[in-house]
């Protein structure tokens, strides 16, 4: 059976169904607390809608 | 799907949470600058001072009676993304405030805070406030334009007029334009009518420039 990357990483997770989905809530938490803290802002410097200032 | 969630949380971090930091951490800046320079002797201020709750490049406080009487912005010396970031920004090579020349800053008009997100509702004879330390300086809004990025002229000592020299105190606030895109600039003109002391739990002299004209 192919399975797919999502349904891999529920394989993974260990425990009954339960505790996966305590897992996999965290598992989600924490990309979207890298996502905020160090992707987004780098991607943000490249976005051209938070220029503000006037070319000196 | 992933790309779609990505995508979804992107706009949501940057409409969202970017103005959630930025509102907190100005909020905090400010109050700091106000119990400090209210009594920088009392143990507040001095525990304040000893936490660094006051950015080094934090010189000053945007006060626009127009956005209300509680909108209260940290002033920052220089115009960087890092900076414009945390508050409203001056640039640097301008004069300072009530001097003669052209007092310019840049603040954002959406995300990270907003600070000049009502840019376009000021009206001619509005007042724009700064206060710092030992005064306010009030500024009156005399015109508005919609520029390029590029056409730098608006911060020049005589607004537009590049390379004449100054006789007067003016100010100059840029943002973007339209909102959301950063092809043009909102430029905000004014001109300086006074400096009154600051003085703890207000001046009464500043209370007219406090009025919002219909």
């Amino acid at each position: 059976m192919r399975l797919s990357f999502y349904g891999l990483i529920w394989r993974l997770l260990p425990g009954p169904k339960w505790l996966k989905a305590i897992e996999a809530l965290a598992l989600i938490a924490a990309i979207v607390w890298a996502l905020f803290t160090f992707v987004f802002p780098v991607i943000a410097d490249y976005m051209p809608f938070n220029d503000v200032t006037i070319d000196e | 799907m992933t790309l779609g969630a990505f995508l979804l949380l992107f706009v949501g971090w940057q409409l969202w949470w970017t103005d959630v930091v930025a509102d907190a951490d100005a909020e905090e800046v400010v109050t700091a600058m106000e119990v400090v320079w209210d009594d920088p002797d009392s143990p507040e201020a001095q525990a304040l001072i000893k936490d660094k709750k006051i950015p080094q490049e934090a010189w000053g406080l945007v006060r626009i009676p127009r956005f209300g009487l509680k909108y209260a912005k940290p002033l920052y010396e220089g115009t960087d993304r890092a900076t414009l970031r945390r508050g409203v920004g001056h640039y640097t090579g301008t004069v300072m405030p009530g001097e003669i020349g052209n007092f310019s800053m840049a603040g954002h008009r959406t995300t990270y805070g907003k600070p000049f997100n009502k840019i376009h509702t000021l009206k001619k004879g509005d007042y724009v406030i700064i206060e710092t330390q030992e005064s306010y300086f009030v500024y009156q809004i005399t015109e508005h334009e919609i520029v390029l990025p590029s056409e730098n002229a608006v911060i020049a000592p005589v607004p537009d007029e590049k390379g004449v020299e100054p006789t007067e105190a003016m100010m100059t606030m840029t943002s973007c334009h339209p909102e959301f895109s950063s092809r043009q600039r909102y430029v905000q003109h004014g001109v300086f009518v006074t400096e009154l002391p600051r003085i703890k739990g207000g001046n009464p002299d500043l209370n007219p420039y406090l009025e919002v004209a219909e």
